[in-house]
């Protein structure tokens, strides 16, 4: 029994990239080969695909503009709900708690039917269509986890630190931004991470929001999949390259994720 | 121990600022169409209550939120104990450590229409690896005619998609506990069982929580992935929630009863989460 526990990650990870497989091995057939039959790998083997994404612009800058608006709203959030979080952690103030738990509600709307005042109200503030807009709007609900996450990191690190501080004459942004935030910035990559990841994925706000400019990956994927039939092969060369920036991001990221959230109580 | 100081406030105010205006506004045009009906061209009639007697007696609803409560209790069944039986099993230290944590956390950064149109091919049973893996096994396996069969597609989907969550999370508490406390436990001689549940298991209680509630939140609003992957079908097998509410308000363009379903639908997610919410953190209180 004790030797099979260390296979269970392998195989658990070995289930993991199964599909992921399947879609690479898509990405690199015809969109006839695909639909002709069964295959384990690419019997014509073709780059075509990548080719068509790397060319055409409304493919490519599909990702340049989800990249946009991601790392804008990864900037935002983390900036707002450093503040926030420190007082959630060091200080008891008047409604508090229900503020905090207020906070979290606001990833419970259902983003299906407040796609539409979404869309009034950026369109009425002349956001519409802007990478501003789908980063404001990602910040509903990434800006919750963030100061979440970000809570329990500071409420890990000793108010002794701050005192000592405040003793040796450090005013508060300098103490914030010198000796506090370079103590908890496992706490802020980790915030990052997931602010990026979950405004990386949305698409129903993203593709309410927007138009043409500020047009997401996701968006011009189903685009496609309408307009000219079921073009499958150049669908999941599409879809693996949405892969490859948050494959970058976890990378930097790989060592916060795991010691990161010890240092934190969370 | 926290101090109180009312001028925190300030420091929460761009926060505030910000959910503010992405939160209220919106939501408080909810609750101006599910009070009224409209018959197009900006004419608006006072419905009162209407809608939502209407909604809340539907059996549609109550069929559309039946599925909902089922799928979310199942994918939390399965997903939270095995998150945290993986991370029990990962190595504590060594290279092998990173290379698990990025590639698990792989189905985590890809977008969420993608999930569902790559599930789709996968489990088709022609050309798709898993459905013809299930057919070759022998079983009849066709997830886009029966309904059990999208059932099972749809939840495996989840749990591949979402597990890595609980595992992350699971795992960071873990590699919290300092070594001293399992050095104790062995000189007692403590089983393993007794090891998990006495140490480990009160250690991952606050990632836990996270884990628990983010989980709840986005399975019962799940909408893109099983949407791509069956189209709430076949038949209404798989319309979950927001399937359904897509479905009133898109489709038939009936924004009033589709507001004051979402209204419902928001509440029921905040009542059961403030459940979740302060029996987690109940002892964090006293």
């Amino acid at each position: 029994m004790r030797r099979i526990i260390p296979f269970a990650p392998a195989l658990y990870i070995l289930f993991l990239m199964l599909p992921i497989y399947w879609l690479l091995n898509m990405s690199f057939k015809t969109t006839n080969e695909i639909l002709g039959g069964f295959s384990l790998w690419p019997n014509e083997f073709t780059l075509d695909n990548y080719r068509t994404i790397f060319t055409d612009p409304t493919w490519y800058m599909g990702y340049v503009n989800s990249l946009i608006y991601v790392s804008i709203n990864t900037t935002i959030s983390v900036a707002a709900a450093l503040p926030a979080a420190y007082a959630f952690s060091r200080y008891r103030f008047l409604g508090d708690k229900h503020l905090f738990f207020w906070l979290l509600t606001n990833r419970m709307a259902p983003p299906a039917v407040f796609a539409l005042p979404f869309f009034q109200l950026y369109s009425a503030v002349e956001l519409f269509d802007t990478h501003i807009a789908v980063a404001l709007a990602h910040a509903l609900f990434n800006i919750p986890l963030a100061v979440w996450i970000l809570e329990g990191f500071m409420s890990g690190v000793p108010k002794e630190l701050d005192e000592t501080a405040y003793v040796d004459g450090y005013s508060f942004p300098r103490f914030f931004f010198r000796i506090f935030m370079p103590t908890i910035k496992a706490g802020i990559g980790v915030a990052a991470f997931f602010c990026f990841m979950f405004s990386w994925v949305e698409l129903l706000l993203a593709k309410t929001l927007t138009a043409v400019e500020a047009k997401p990956i996701a968006a011009t994927m189903t685009k496609t999949a309408s307009s000219a039939g079921y073009e499958l092969g150049l669908l999941a060369a599409a879809g693996c390259l949405t892969i490859i920036p948050g494959a970058f991001v976890i990378y930097f990221v790989r060592n916060y994720i795991a010691k990161g959230f010890a240092l934190g109580r969370v | 121990m926290k101090t109180e100081n009312q001028k925190a406030w300030f420091l929460v105010l761009p926060v505030i600022a910000l959910v503010a205006f992405n939160a209220l506004v919106p939501l408080m045009t909810v609750v101006n169409y599910s009070v009224q009906e409209t018959f197009g061209n900006n004419i608006f009639l006072w419905s009162g209550v209407r809608w939502f007697e209407e909604i809340l007696a539907s059996e549609r609803f109550h069929a559309a939120l039946t599925r909902q409560l089922i799928f979310t209790a199942t994918i939390l069944a399965i997903e939270i104990p095995l998150g945290v039986a993986i991370a029990l099993a990962m190595p504590r230290k060594g290279p092998w450590v990173p290379v698990c944590l990025v590639l698990m956390a792989l189905p985590l950064l890809i977008p969420w229409n993608v999930v569902g149109s790559m599930w789709n091919i996968f489990a088709l049973p022609d050309i798709g690896l898993l459905g013809k893996g299930i057919n070759a096994l022998g079983i009849d396996y066709n997830y886009t005619q029966q309904p059990v069969a999208a059932w099972f597609t749809v939840i495996l989907m989840d749990v591949w998609h979402w597990t890595s969550l609980v595992v992350l999370l699971a795992y960071a508490g873990l590699i919290s506990i300092p070594d001293a406390y399992y050095q104790a436990a062995r000189i007692d001689g403590a089983r393993p069982w007794a090891v998990f549940r006495h140490i480990q298991l009160p250690k991952m209680k606050k990632v836990l929580t996270i884990a628990v509630l983010l989980r709840f939140m986005d399975s019962f609003m799940i909408y893109t992935e099983p949407s791509v992957l069956t189209g709430g079908g076949p038949g209404n097998s798989t319309t979950f929630l927001s399937i359904d509410l897509v479905k009133i308000a898109l489709g038939q363009f009936d924004l009033g009863p589709a507001a004051a379903m979402s209204l419902i639908y928001f509440l029921i997610t905040l009542l059961v989460s403030w459940v979740f919410y302060t029996l987690m953190t109940k002892d964090e209180a006293e």
